[in-house]
């Protein structure tokens, strides 16, 4: 209690500048995986997949980011353990932030495949196993959260499967494409509006209404997702009636135009992939911030601890910086090597991808986007869509796993105990 | 610069180099059409330089071969089977490798070609000749299969240009067995170890038309899986 009363000011700039460290590792690394795949068809240009990451990311944070920061807040830990020493978990949250930044940093300089949550989900069980006590961690929630790291590539590869195989029997399989892509993308579309909205009245805006004391029913949440689907699909079929068929072009390669329809769709599944991101893994930044500075300010460990919406603003800030600063680079790379991945396959893999993720959100899984977007390619592979995949990555995520979590665990336990030296 | 895992996921498609590969072939064999005209003009000087120019392009063929092979590792994820796939590279490879040794054959020992046959003989180069050309239009359907998604429409397509393909090696076959005979009523006037030749030489220009056909025909067994 004295601890945090005595240098509770230098906690908690401590606690904004590793968080907007890490928020600025998850800009600089994970943002361009998200949205590089559609610069790499195509669809958009960097510039504009900027733009579409700065808005969505912060949309999908500030509105469905709530679950997963709660978890990487307080679902971990468990609070009781740390009831008489408030301050220790002030330390490892912090430890944890300049741990998880510090590896990203490292790791991207080394070109090591590394993700945001797994590097702050591994430091945050270190110090909370090793220097508090074994049971400081809720292993139950934590062995959900590692299985949720190998379902959900899997469920993405799926729901891409299914949408690639749809798009070859209603579209590409047809006597007539470009009509036919016309017709079904907006359907597409309607999905991609529908489930966000979905996902941003159920877990997003729960709490705003609750506020206000209003309460929509599911029926009528449902109304309203369709309503907006139908909005954006229709804002889409405005869009694909102004891209021009070029006979031409199509003599060289039957689908030249098809293609060009689909890259409309995926200026959308891109604005989806941003949101999906935004929505789980802001939270890595946000989350320990919040906590530290949720106990700092009240100088205890209270379990229904509000989350200020600035904390939310300097994430989202820090990653824009991330992005803004390095990340473009990155994407830049990603877009101009990934040629092979045409906006119909891209669309599929980035749309199984974000309903797979904003589906964790959901249920506060923080999982890791870059993985998931994998499994949702590998899957448009196994649809014979892609020429050619190296399954060699596979390997490296395994690797990425086995590094990243002691990687993270051990630098945050080093940093853990010199801030016990400093402060206590 | 930071390695993406995304980035690394991408593997180098091998379908557009195998084309340009196939391109390559057609273009060494074409040469052939020019060849037998110069060899039939008895233009030793200009069928050098056509031999050079062939040779020229089968050691082209055959290092983009070589680059193909290597970029096709084991733990690449594809529509296509790997083994099908370098089986057919090297169908292709093949098809130049004869063209090559038909020239070769004519060089070697300045085989003048008789009057009599000589127009015969460029018909029948051309006609396998041809049958090149269609096997190159089955590959270059390609990239399309692969851009429908192993379509049921894009499948129909190509057993379209199959059908053409064994069309093509069946006029050629027809032309051969008329050349043969042909050569057969005027054998007894020619130099006997001539003649030998010219035989050889008109089995070495059906076999190339029909490794052409073969070629092609190996895209069957990559969509029947």
């Amino acid at each position: 209690m004295d601890v945090l009363n005595e240098y509770g000011q230098i906690l908690l700039i401590l606690a904004i500048i590793f968080g907007v460290f890490m928020a600025w590792g998850v800009g600089a690394n994970d943002v361009a995986n998200a949205m590089g795949t559609s610069v790499g068809s195509g669809a958009i240009t960097l510039r504009q997949a900027i733009v579409i990451a700065m808005i969505f990311e912060f949309a999908g944070a500030y509105l469905a980011g709530g679950e997963v920061t709660a978890t990487i807040r307080k679902g971990i830990i468990d609070p009781l353990a740390l009831q008489g020493t408030p301050e220790y978990l002030v330390y490892g949250m912090l430890s944890a932030l300049l741990a998880a930044g510090t590896w990203l940093l490292i790791a991207s300089m080394l070109g090591w495949p590394v993700s945001t949550t797994h590097s702050i989900v591994g430091a945050i069980v270190g110090f909370a196993a090793v220097a508090i006590s074994v049971d400081a961690v809720n292993w139950g929630k934590v062995s959900t959260i590692v299985a949720s790291w190998v379902v959900s590539p899997l469920l993405a590869g799926g729901i891409s499967f299914f949408l690639f195989r749809s798009v070859q029997k209603l579209i590409l399989d047809t006597d007539k494409p470009f009509e036919n892509a016309k017709r079904y993308i907006p359907v597409y579309m309607f999905m991609v509006g529908f489930m966000i909205t979905m996902v941003t009245l159920i877990k997003g805006l729960k709490h705003v209404f609750k506020d206000m004391g209003f309460q929509l029913s599911f029926a009528e949440m449902f109304m309203i997702a369709a309503v907006v689907g139908i909005i954006v699909a229709f804002i889409g079929a405005r869009l694909m009636n102004r891209v021009k068929r070029n006979k031409e072009a199509e003599e060289d390669d039957r689908y030249a135009n098809v293609e060009k329809v689909f890259a409309i769709l995926m200026v959308f599944t891109a604005c989806a992939m941003a949101f999906a991101h935004g929505s789980n893994d802001v939270a890595n930044a946000v989350g320990p911030m919040a906590a530290a500075i949720g106990t700092i300010k009240s100088g205890a460990i209270t379990a229904k601890s509000s989350m200020p919406s600035w904390v939310l603003l300097a994430g989202g800030i820090g990653i824009v910086v991330g992005l803004a600063t390095y990340g473009y680079k990155v994407m830049g790379t990603i877009g101009k090597k990934i040629t092979e991945l045409t906006p119909s396959r891209g669309f599929a893999a980035e749309l199984g991808a974000s309903c797979t993720v904003v589906l964790a959100s959901g249920i506060g899984l923080p999982i890791s986007t870059t993985h998931t977007l994998v499994g949702a390619v590998l899957g448009v592979g196994l649809a014979r869509g892609i020429a050619a995949l190296n399954l060699r990555v596979i390997g490296n995520i395994f690797t990425s796993w086995v590094i990243t979590l002691p990687a993270g665990a051990i630098l945050s336990i080093t940093f853990f105990y010199i801030f016990k030296s400093i402060f206590s | 610069m930071a390695s993406s895992t995304i980035l690394n996921l991408f593997g180098q498609s091998p379908i557009k180099p195998l084309q340009t590969h196939m391109h390559t072939v057609v273009d060494c064999v074409d040469l052939l059409n020019e060849y037998f005209v110069a060899v039939t003009k008895e233009d030793w000087e200009n069928v050098e330089t056509i031999y050079n120019q062939i040779s020229e392009l089968e050691s082209a063929a055959d290092d983009q071969k070589q680059d193909i092979r290597l970029h096709l590792p084991k733990s690449l994820f594809m529509p296509i089977n790997r083994s099908d796939l370098i089986h057919l590279l090297s169908k292709q490879d093949k098809i130049c490798n004869t063209a090559k040794d038909i020239a070769g054959l004519i060089l070697g020992r300045q085989q003048v070609v008789p009057k009599k046959i000589a127009t015969d003989m460029q018909a029948y180069v051309k006609s396998a000749v041809a049958v090149a050309h269609e096997a190159k239009a089955v590959i270059d359907e390609l990239d399309e299969l692969i851009g429908s998604g192993f379509g049921g429409r894009e499948i129909s397509r190509i057993n379209k240009c199959i059908t053409k393909l064994e069309k093509a090696e069946n006029k050629n076959d027809k032309r051969q067995v008329a050349l043969r005979s042909k050569l057969h009523a005027i054998e007894a006037d020619l130099p006997p170890i001539d003649a030998m030749f010219l035989y050889k030489t008109i089995e070495a220009v059906g076999f190339l038309a029909d490794r052409a056909q073969s070629a092609g025909e190996q895209i069957q067994i990559i969509i029947a899986r």
